[in-house]
């Protein structure tokens, strides 16, 4: 079996965020492996020591993302493609998807996997974009994902539990945060990535030109969350218990 | 990328239990295990189950471990360069296969037998003793200090024979060998340190380690743990360093935070020089060592100072935090206690200056 995993080169969430105009400042900015997709390269894994399978990781971005795909061929994948072209500066979800699309069907795929939403762009919308140019069908918010014969079996989260839905191979599914802990990347992983393959494209290897990946949005302003305003603090004179339940019941909490 | 691992490693596994295992003196067995799946025990050696990272590689770890607690370092520091080290490079092929496996995983782990009682910067007056008897070997004699002593399952363990100084593989079970550990310790708490006891312990032939023979054997591998030592102390003076950071910015006295004071900006100064200094010449060896140029007394210049400078970064964080510096709820006094061991121990600072004295001016002050 091929999975492909999608990942992303993120800043690292850590730090404070800093924009650059209406797009985030990425250079000069420590990066990391978007500790969203770790959950998804973990899967994979898990799948892959579970009924062997080859695991790909796919990456779109600048020559930097590498370090996020060394990261995941660390903890285990076997090899990694990453999509660099100066034409997919701004690139959006959309170009991003047609993209990862191409990529990934090189890999001849059974199942894909990608995090709910990216930790720097929070669309969202790439991995149903995807899976519309695959031309399959998607489990989303995947909390427990496994595979018998060729069907999945997922949890799927809902705002009160869970669906449980079944699918055939090939899929494409989005995990959340939830779904597994993912493994730290040992030393011996860290030595074998060195000599795993990471083939580097450019869009004209994937049949693409940058009238294909013209970003079909535009993010025309921004402006900062309101921010929290501060609680209310109530000096306990024999009432307070009353006070905050009379809050709570307000707030339709209890 | 190997640094943010074992921190990471380090903030979710070891820092949440770190002040519990100082405080009820205990090192916790499972963090062994985790190390050997981590891939960092006998990181720098080759094959049979080691990852095989660079110098400078070995050095990072050790910086993040001491980081956390010298505690960890240690028991990374003996198990990959003073007991899995030797195996590597003295051993025989079916030692190697029969022990390094094991121990890079964390199944089984090792101890150094070196110093005793009575021989301590001197080892060449070590009494412990081993005499031939057909083909097996006998042990007899005490060892003193020994980290991970009663939770080793191999100790390797340095003795006189009429061949000089030699090293033998001694299984824990071993008629004749058993250990006591060394309790009311105020440093490396989250340690184990005992005292190996060897009554006419019989081993076989092939517990020798072939390789070597002489004081060169142990020494070199102090060479090596004494590598990791000085990174790891710039690790612990980094975590003393950064608490008191934090400290002197929250902490208000006379309406102001004392970080705005000019006292306490030398002090966050000082150390901060110190640090980066110290991490400059670690990483000097470091290469060094990578290209295989690296000197005995480049390493006691380098543990000499960094421990000393580490030791001194510790207590001016004391200072800042104040009475909270002597509690465990801040990493300061924890690590400036570990590093009065980290001091004399893999060679005191007096033997490592007296070598440097040496290597200046030619003529050994200690025989």
């Amino acid at each position: 079996m091929n999975i492909a995993v999608c990942v992303k080169h993120v800043p690292d969430p850590n730090l404070p965020m800093e924009m650059d105009g209406t797009r985030l400042k990425r250079a000069g900015v420590q990066g990391v492996l978007d500790p969203g997709d770790e959950f998804g390269v973990e899967a994979a894994l898990q799948i892959k020591e579970g009924h062997g399978a080859d695991v790909t990781l796919v990456s779109m971005g600048p020559e930097a993302s590498s370090e996020a795909l060394r990261r995941g061929l660390s903890m285990g994948a076997d090899r990694a493609i990453l999509v660099s072209d100066g034409a997919l500066e701004g690139a959006d979800a959309l170009a991003t998807a047609r993209v990862l699309q191409r990529a990934i069907e090189r890999t001849k795929p059974d199942l894909v996997v990608a995090a709910v939403e990216s930790t720097d762009g929070y669309t969202g919308t790439m991995p149903a974009a995807l899976a519309q140019f695959m031309g399959w069908p998607q489990v989303t918010f995947a909390t427990q994902v496994e595979i018998k014969d060729r069907t999945l079996r997922a949890h799927r989260q809902t705002t009160t539990g869970y669906h449980v839905v079944e699918c055939e191979l090939p899929v494409m599914i989005t995990v959340t945060a939830g779904i597994n802990e993912p493994r730290y990347a040992s030393f011996k992983g860290i030595m074998a990535a060195k000599k795993k393959p990471l083939e580097r494209l450019a869009l004209a290897d994937l049949g693409l030109s940058a009238v294909d990946v013209r970003p079909a949005q535009e993010i025309v302003e921004l402006s900062k969350a309101e921010e929290h305003r501060s609680g209310q603090v109530i000096v306990d004179e024999g009432e307070a218990a009353g006070r905050v339940a009379a809050f709570l019941r307000e707030a339709k909490v209890i | 990328m190997l640094q943010e691992t074992v921190r990471r490693f380090a903030v979710d596994r070891l820092l949440p239990g770190v002040e519990e295992w100082f405080e009820s003196a205990e090192f916790p067995s499972e963090i062994a295990t985790e190390l050997g799946q981590l891939g960092l025990l006998g990181m720098h050696l080759q094959g049979y189950g080691c990852a095989g990272v660079n110098a400078v590689g070995y050095g990072l770890a050790c910086l993040e471990l001491e980081a956390a607690d010298s505690g960890f370092r240690s028991f990374v520091s003996v198990q990959g360069s003073l007991a899995m080290f030797p195996i590597s490079a003295y051993g025989s092929e079916e030692q190697k296969e029969e022990w390094l496996p094991r121990m890079a995983s964390g199944e089984v782990i090792g101890c150094f037998g070196l110093t005793e009682p009575d021989a301590g910067s001197d080892p060449s007056r070590m009494r412990t003793n081993a005499r031939k008897d057909g083909s097996d070997w006998v042990l007899s004699g005490t060892k003193m200090w020994i980290t991970n002593g009663s939770i080793a399952g191999l100790a390797i363990v340095w003795a006189v024979t009429d061949q000089g100084v030699r090293g033998f593989l001694v299984p824990a079970g071993t008629p004749g060998f058993h250990t006591r550990d060394i309790k009311r310790k105020l440093s490396l708490r989250a340690s184990v340190t005992s005292e190996l006891h060897l009554d006419e312990c019989r081993v076989p032939g092939e517990a020798l380690l072939p390789g070597v023979s002489g004081l060169k054997g142990p020494l070199s591998c102090l060479n090596e743990a004494r590598f990791g030592v000085v990174w790891g102390a710039m690790g612990a003076a980094r975590a003393c360093y950064e608490s008191a950071l934090e400290y002197a910015k929250s902490r208000t006295q006379f309406e102001r935070p004392i970080a705005s004071f000019q006292l306490t900006q030398q002090k966050l100064v000082d150390m901060m020089l110190e640090i980066q200094k110290g991490l400059l010449v670690a990483l000097h060896l470091g290469r060094m060592k990578d290209a295989s140029q690296l000197a005995v007394e480049q390493v006691s210049f380098a543990k000499l100072n960094n421990v000393r400078e580490a030791l001194e970064v510790a207590r001016k964080a004391r200072t800042i935090l104040g009475a909270s510096g002597i509690t465990l709820e801040y990493p300061v006094i924890r690590h400036m206690n570990n590093l009065e061991s980290v001091l004399t121990y893999e060679g005191t600072s007096e033997i490592h200056t007296l070598i440097l004295g040496e290597a200046l001016t030619g003529l050994r002050a200690f025989t």
